[in-house]
C-alpha cells in the first residue's frame, strides 16, 4: 500500500493514546506488526517539549509516525498544531482532525476543508479525518488531499461501521483514492468488514488500548485486516437467495 | 551499624528512611527542601490506598503490593480512613461500570438503595455503584509531615547536602534521578482542592468516563481533592483545559460542587518507567527506588520494605532491575 508515495507494509494503523503503559503500547505494535503510529501532539506538547520522553518511546517502535491534530476545534488551531508536529517529528504527514461537535467529536467539514487547503499549500501531506460524505470527500480531494480517512463511527465508540451504505458509496465513488477507515471500530470483525468493502487500511486506538489485553486485541485486528484484504482481493462471490449445493446432488444415491 | 543515606524526602524517601530506622540503621536524609512541600510530586497526591481499583489498568504487582499500604501507614501512626471506595458512572456510560467490575476484584455492586444507605449524599443520583470495602485513603501532606517529624525525632538528620560518609545510599529522588535512570519519564497529573462543606461524602468516589475520568477524595473539614488527569508530559504547568475537565466532571458527580470554594490547583509530573511499574536496582553502593508513577502512597511502603530487605540480606526482590544495578 502506498500513501503519498511511501510504501507501507501493514494495513493496520494504531493510535498511541490510553494504553496502560508505554510498554503495553510497544507490545501491541510488536504483536500486530502495525505499520503506522498516530501521535497526538497537542496536549502533550506543552512548553519545552515536555512530552519528549513519550515521543522517544514512540520513535523507538520503528514504524512510520503520523502526527495528528486531535483536540483541535478550528482550522487555525489545527494548522498551528500541524506545524508544531512537523517540527517535532520531522515529517510532512499530518492526520488532520478538526472537531466540530464536542460531544460526538464529529468532524467540522468546513474547518476541515479550510485547514486541508492551507496545509497542502504549505507542503503538508494531509490525511483528513472525515465523515463518509461524498461531497466533503470531493472537496477534500480538490483541496489537495490524496488520502481520505472516513469514520466508521464517532471516535472511541466502538460501534463499528454505522453507515455501511455511505461507506460503500464513498468507496465506489473514488476507487483510486487510498482510503482508511478511521475511528469507531470496536472489534476485529468490523475491521475485516471495512477491508472486505475495499478500504485500503484501518486506523484504531481505543479498541486496542482499552482492551483487557491490548497486545492480543492488536493481533486480532491485524489478522482481521489481513483476512478482509485477502477476501477483497479474492473477488468474493455474490450473495444469492437460492441454495446452490457445492456437491452435485445427482450422484447422491450412490453415496447412500 | 549501617550508615544509610537517603536521597529525596518525598513519599519514597521517607518510607525508605522509616524502614531503615526500624532495622537499626543510622539514617540521614538529603533533600534541598527542609520539609515536605509543593516542590515534590508527593505533595499533590490523592492519597487513595486503592489497590483493587488501580488493578483496572495497572499490572498485578500493584494490586498485591498495594494491599500492604493501609496497614503500613496505620502502624506508623498516620490517620487512615478505611471506608472503602465507590465507583460510579453517569447514565450513558453505565456499561463502563460492568467493564470495571470485570477487570477488578474485591468489590460488590450496590443498588440505588444500598448506595443511598452507604453514602446518602449520592442518593438518587446514581442507580448503582461498585463498592470496594477494603480500600482506604489518607491525607498525603499530613502523612509526609508525620513521617518526617517522627524520623527527625528518632535522630535522623535532614540536610540539603550530604554530610558524613555512608555505607549505602538509597536514591529516591524521583524524576530528578533521570541523570542516572534515563528511561524514567514524567507523567503529569493535575489536581484541585475544593471546599464544599454542604457535601457530605465520606469516602473516595471515582467517576468513570471515557474522556474525563475523575476521583474525589474527602480531606475532612469540608474539603475535597479532585484528580485523575494523566498526561504524557514532564511539565508542571497547570493547564486550563485539565482544570475545566476536573471541575466539569465534579459538577456532573454532584452539582453542589458548583458552589464550592476553589482552594487550590496543583500540577506535577510523576516518575514512571515504560511499564509504569516501580523498580528497585543497585549500582555500586546505591540502591534505586523509583518509578512509583501514580502509586506513590500505595506502593512506597512495599518498595521501602523490599529495598531495606535487599540492603540487609542481599536478596533480590521482585521489581529488581539488573540494568540499574
Amino acid at each position: 500500500m502506498r500513501l503519498y508515495g511511501t510504501e507501507i507494509a501493514s494495513r493496520l494503523m494504531l493510535g498511541t493514546a490510553q494504553y496502560p503503559s508505554p510498554a503495553a503500547l510497544g507490545e501491541a505494535f510488536r504483536r500486530s506488526g502495525a505499520g503506522i503510529a498516530t501521535v497526538s501532539v497537542r496536549r502533550e506538547a506543552g512548553g519545552e517539549r515536555a512530552g519528549a520522553a513519550f515521543w522517544d518511546l514512540i520513535r523507538e517502535l520503528g514504524v512510520q509516525i503520523l502526527p495528528n491534530t486531535a483536540g483541535c476545534h478550528s482550522a487555525r488551531e489545527a494548522v498551528t498544531t500541524a506545524r508544531m508536529a512537523r517540527e517535532l517529528f520531522d515529517t510532512n504527514w499530518i492526520k488532520l482532525e478538526v472537531i466540530g461537535h464536542a460531544d460526538t467529536l464529529q468532524p467540522d467539514p468546513f474547518g476541515l476543508v479550510e485547514a486541508a487547503r492551507i496545509l497542502t499549500d504549505d507542503g503538508f501531506q494531509v490525511f483528513p479525518y472525515t465523515t463518509e460524505d461524498v461531497v466533503l470527500a470531493d472537496r477534500l480531494l480538490a483541496a489537495g488531499c490524496e488520502v481520505l480517512m472516513p469514520w466508521g463511527a464517532p471516535i472511541g465508540t466502538g460501534l463499528g461501521l454505522t453507515n455501511i451504505y455511505g461507506l460503500r458509496t464513498l468507496r465506489a465513488q473514488f476507487p483510486d483514492v487510498p482510503m482508511v477507515v478511521d475511528a469507531g471500530l470496536g472489534l476485529p470483525s468490523q475491521a475485516a468488514m471495512a477491508m472486505e468493502m475495499g478500504y485500503d487500511a484501518v486506523l484504531l486506538n481505543t479498541a486496542v488500548a482499552k482492551a483487557g489485553d491490548p497486545a492480543a486485541m492488536a493481533e486480532g485486528f491485524a489478522r482481521a485486516v489481513e483476512a478482509g484484504r485477502l477476501a477483497c482481493e479474492a473477488d468474493p462471490m455474490e450473495p444469492r437467495d437460492m441454495a446452490a449445493p457445492s456437491t452435485p446432488v445427482i450422484g447422491r444415491a450412490f453415496l447412500e | 551499624m549501617t550508615r544509610a543515606r537517603v536521597l529525596g524526602a518525598g513519599v519514597a524517601g521517607l518510607c525508605v528512611a522509616t524502614e531503615l530506622v526500624a532495622r537499626g540503621c543510622k539514617v540521614s536524609v538529603v533533600d534541598p527542601a527542609p520539609r515536605p512541600g509543593p516542590h515534590g510530586c508527593s505533595w499533590w497526591a490523592g492519597g487513595m490506598l486503592a489497590p483493587f481499583c488501580e488493578g483496572e489498568a495497572a499490572e498485578e504487582p500493584v494490586v498485591r503490593l498495594g494491599r500492604e499500604a493501609a496497614g503500613w501507614w496505620r502502624r506508623q501512626g498516620v490517620a487512615v480512613e478505611g471506608r472503602g471506595t465507590l465507583v460510579v458512572t453517569l447514565g450513558r456510560d453505565r456499561r463502563e461500570l460492568d467493564r470495571f467490575a470485570r477487570r477488578t476484584e474485591g468489590h460488590r455492586m450496590l443498588d440505588e438503595a444500598a448506595l443511598a444507605a452507604l453514602e446518602p449524599e449520592l442518593a438518587g443520583r446514581f442507580d448503582r455503584a461498585l463498592y470496594f470495602p477494603d480500600e482506604a485513603h489518607l491525607d498525603p501532606r499530613a502523612a509526609l509531615g508525620h513521617l518526617r517529624d517522627r524520623l527527625a525525632g528518632e535522630g535522623v538528620a535532614f540536610a540539603a547536602e550530604p554530610g558524613g560518609p555512608a555505607d549505602l545510599t538509597f536514591d529516591c529522588r524521583g524524576l530528578a534521578a533521570r541523570d542516572v535512570l534515563p528511561d524514567l519519564r514524567g507523567v503529569k497529573g493535575e489536581m484541585a482542592v475544593l471546599r464544599a462543606p454542604e457535601i457530605r461524602l465520606t469516602r473516595p468516589v471515582r467517576l468513570l468516563h471515557p474522556r474525563f475520568p475523575l476521583y474525589v477524595v474527602p480531606r475532612g473539614d469540608g474539603r475535597f481533592m479532585l484528580g485523575a488527569t494523566q498526561i504524557e508530559s514532564d511539565e508542571r504547568v497547570r493547564r486550563v483545559r485539565s482544570v475545566l475537565e476536573l471541575l466539569s466532571a465534579a459538577y456532573a458527580l454532584h452539582p453542589a460542587f458548583g458552589e464550592a470554594e476553589l482552594v487550590e490547583i496543583g500540577a506535577d509530573a510523576r516518575p514512571a518507567f515504560p511499564d509504569n511499574l516501580p523498580r528497585l536496582g543497585r549500582r555500586g553502593d546505591t540502591i534505586h527506588v523509583n518509578g512509583l508513577f501514580r502509586h506513590g502512597f500505595l506502593l512506597a511502603p512495599a518498595l521501602a520494605r523490599m529495598a531495606a530487605e535487599a540492603a540487609s540480606d542481599g536478596t533480590r526482590p521482585e521489581l529488581w532491575h539488573e540494568d540499574h544495578g
